[in-house]
């Protein structure tokens, strides 16, 4: 019966024409803007103390087994229900919740068979407030997940920023993967060197937390779906823009997630480059997450202090009722029997970001946690030995053939009129100097610090002449394709004593794929600037 | 909460539906989407249209759905298993709901079908260039899910047969 319910109104063009023009959540949460604009106005909710959580016997779950009362549904809710008026039988009117809040007194009057100047009904199926039926879903539960993805997107948002300022962007074209990008890169600044984990850090954290909060993104979209089947689909030109903000909101959330998850497995299906559709798809995202949050922040706090956490968390199953009816349209004015509570609820998401922390956390953590990152591509060291440690791309796979690595390989150092050639012999003789590094990736996998040996940047710029103050560096690789073959490296990572032109790592020489004969290693430089394969240098390059 | 507005005001929330604040505020938000929007969509446009909004159709009226049915299938199914025997302590009300077992299939295929969406093209062998761009073997993640995946099971049915084991003794003794 549910089934059909649920895929009888796929074939209405009318629902459908719904879903397209139609967004999200708990609107109506707003008591005073919502929904006053030319529609009838509806009876203000009416909540004794204005306070959509209830009475404390409703707060502990234990209000009888009373269904909320039909006709107070239709009061409370945007225009009558037909879902509720459809279900007099269900409606227990003899059996009044026994919360002070439904007493008849209370009931808006003339709300049953109030009609409506425009939408008569809602069609049958979703969009009928008895159709979505489970007893959790209410204000308090769609706030609890709120706020963990108010403060997890928070930290994604800035440590994507953050991580795009670490490619220093406004340094050189050739360093910009978004060269329109105008205004949004206005607060970037020059990424620094130390502290040297810093990028491994934030990427780590990035791309990490980003996964971790699939199940709370997945629970929230749960949570508000009979948002989305409001009747009627448009009340105001507000309530327009709203929904069409919401499209921004879940398509510019899910648009993100999805990128980022299929760009961390190297799954490039998505239509075009990671980067611009990763940032600015971010951007577009950002304007409908502040909105959101500051029309829905009163909402939540309000609901988030309607039940007392303590008193959920001892609540089983058997006890579990819903949330007392209000405006939000979460709570459905037909429960079904709960075969979970809340607590159980919040457990299933909780384990399903544990769980999914376990088997992801040890790619960016490495040492001996990196084994438990079962399901993360970087879960294993490729090798042993030296260089048994991750690797990007090999060389293989980006084209480097045996001619150009051989001993027929030079290393080109420009500065402003001069050049210089050296064989792999001759950079070694150099003065060597060691710095123990990681590596971390965009995708948010890294190493542990790795013991690299090589000839300091700011060392090969005083053989071109540039001794003090050394400009930054345009790097180039013996890689013919992809979009790293060259970086521009800015002066204060060319300064940094630990920024090295690497010719061995662990005691050992560079292997192929980490970049034989010799590669750059600078401090919290993302991994895809640490140039791989290098043949030429370049000394303040014009950029 | 924020109708404090008065006056000239009153003509925007009449026609608007809202306060002035929440007007000026969303049209910006439309305007930052705008102009990133526009850079967004260089390139394959209709493509990236499509994954935007395709991205929260999908998700909202298909696998929402999806997984909406088969969490009523499976709870449909446990409550004809049980209802073949003792049907009156389904009807009982005051213990607790025979439902609650669905939980013991519920909570493991959920971890599971998560593990599943999330790391998908790497478990389903999706990756084509996986092996030749990392140096890392790409056959491991199948066997690896499919092991987590019973192990939560496992794990599942274990607790189960805990639950079962402790309510049993206390019935017995009340039946004696």
């Amino acid at each position: 019966m549910i089934t059909l319910g649920v895929l009888r109104p796929i074939c209405r063009i009318r629902w459908l024409c719904v879903a397209v023009t139609v967004r999200w959540p708990p609107e109506g949460m707003d008591v005073e803007g919502s929904d006053r604009g030319d529609e009838p106005r509806r009876p203000e909710p009416h909540t004794p103390d204005g306070n959509a959580g209830g009475s404390p016997s409703e707060r502990d779950g234990q209000t009888g087994k009373g269904r909320p009362d039909p006709d107070r549904q239709k009061g409370s809710g945007p225009p009558p229900r037909a879902g509720a008026a459809k279900r007099p039988a269900d409606g227990p009117t003899g059996r009044p919740p026994k919360s002070a809040q439904a007493t008849p007194a209370q009931r808006p009057a003339g709300a049953p068979g109030r009609p409506t100047a425009r939408w008569s009904s809602p069609p049958p199926g979703p969009a009928r407030p008895g159709f979505w039926r489970s007893p959790l879903r209410g204000p308090w539960l769609t706030s609890v997940f709120g706020l963990v993805l108010l403060l997890g997107i928070t930290v994604l948002f800035v440590t994507g920023l953050l991580s795009y300022a670490a490619y220093n962007p406004n340094l050189a074209p050739g360093n910009d993967h978004t060269p329109e990008k105008g205004w949004l890169g206005f607060y970037l600044f020059p990424w620094p060197t130390r502290p040297y984990w810093l990028y491994r850090l934030t990427q780590g954290v990035h791309v990490t937390l980003g996964v971790v909060l699939i199940p709370v993104l997945l629970a929230k979209l749960w949570s508000v779906i009979p948002r989305l089947f409001a009747w009627p689909p448009l009340r105001s030109p507000r309530h327009a823009l709203e929904r069409l903000s919401l499209l921004l909101l879940v398509g510019g959330v899910l648009f993100e997630f999805v990128t980022g998850v299929l760009n961390i497995q190297l799954h490039y299906i998505f239509p075009g480059s990671f980067y611009p559709l990763h940032f600015y798809g971010a951007w577009v995202f950002i304007g409908a997450f502040v909105v959101h949050v500051v029309f829905r922040i009163p909402t939540m706090a309000t609901a988030l202090r309607s039940r007392r956490w303590r008193t959920e968390l001892r609540t089983p199953a058997a006890r579990t009722r819903p949330e007392p009816p209000d405006d939000t349209g979460l709570v459905t004015p037909d429960p079904a029997p709960p075969t979970m509570s809340r607590r159980g609820a919040l457990g299933m998401v909780g384990a399903g970001s544990l769980v999914l922390l376990v088997v992801t956390a040890g790619q960016s953590i490495g040492g001996a946690l990196r084994r438990t990152a079962l399901l993360a591509p970087h879960g294993r060291e490729p090798g042993t030995g030296p260089n048994g440690f991750q690797i990007n791309k090999t060389a293989a796979a980006v084209g480097i053939r045996a001619r150009d690595i051989g001993p027929d390989w030079r290393l080109v150092v420009r500065g402003p009129g001069q050049e210089r050639s050296f064989t792999r012999e001759q950079v070694l003789a150099l003065p060597q100097h060691m710095a123990a590094l990681p590596i971390a990736c965009v995708e948010g996998w890294s190493t542990d610090d790795q013991i690299w040996s090589g000839v300091r940047l700011h060392d090969l710029a005083a053989l071109v002449g540039l001794r003090e103050s050394p400009p930054g560096v345009f790097v180039e690789s013996a890689q013919r394709s992809g979009s790293f073959n060259s970086a521009h490296l800015r002066d204060n990572q060319v300064r940094d004593p630990r920024a090295l032109l690497a010719l061995r790592v662990n005691g050992a020489d560079l292997s192929v794929d980490h970049g034989y004969p010799a590669r750059i290693i600078v401090p919290a430089n993302p991994g895809v600037h640490n140039t791989k394969w290098v043949t030429r240098l370049t000394f303040g390059a014009p950029r | 909460m924020r109708g404090r507005t008065r006056g000239p005001a009153e003509g925007i929330r009449a026609h608007y539906g809202g306060s002035l604040a929440h007007l000026v505020l969303v049209l910006c938000s439309f305007a930052l989407a705008c102009y990133a929007g526009l850079r967004l969509l260089r390139g394959d446009t209709l493509g990236i249209v499509i994954w935007f909004v395709g991205a929260a159709l999908l998700h909202d009226l298909v696998l929402l759905p999806l997984y909406t049915v088969t969490d009523r299938l499976a709870q449909r199914l446990f409550r004809d298993r049980r209802g073949k025997k003792p049907r009156s302590r389904d009807t009982a009300g005051g213990s607790r709901p025979v439902t609650g077992r669905v939980n013991y299939i519920r909570v493991p295929a959920f971890l599971a079908l998560l593990l599943l969406l999330v790391w998908y093209p790497l478990v389903l062998g999706r990756v084509p260039g996986f092996t030749a761009y990392t140096g890392l073997p790409a056959d491991v993640f199948w066997g690896r899910w499919l092991l987590i995946t019973v192990a939560f099971f496992a794990a599942s049915a274990a607790c189960l047969l805990v639950t079962m084991w402790r309510a049993r003794p206390r019935r017995d003794r009340a039946g004696r």
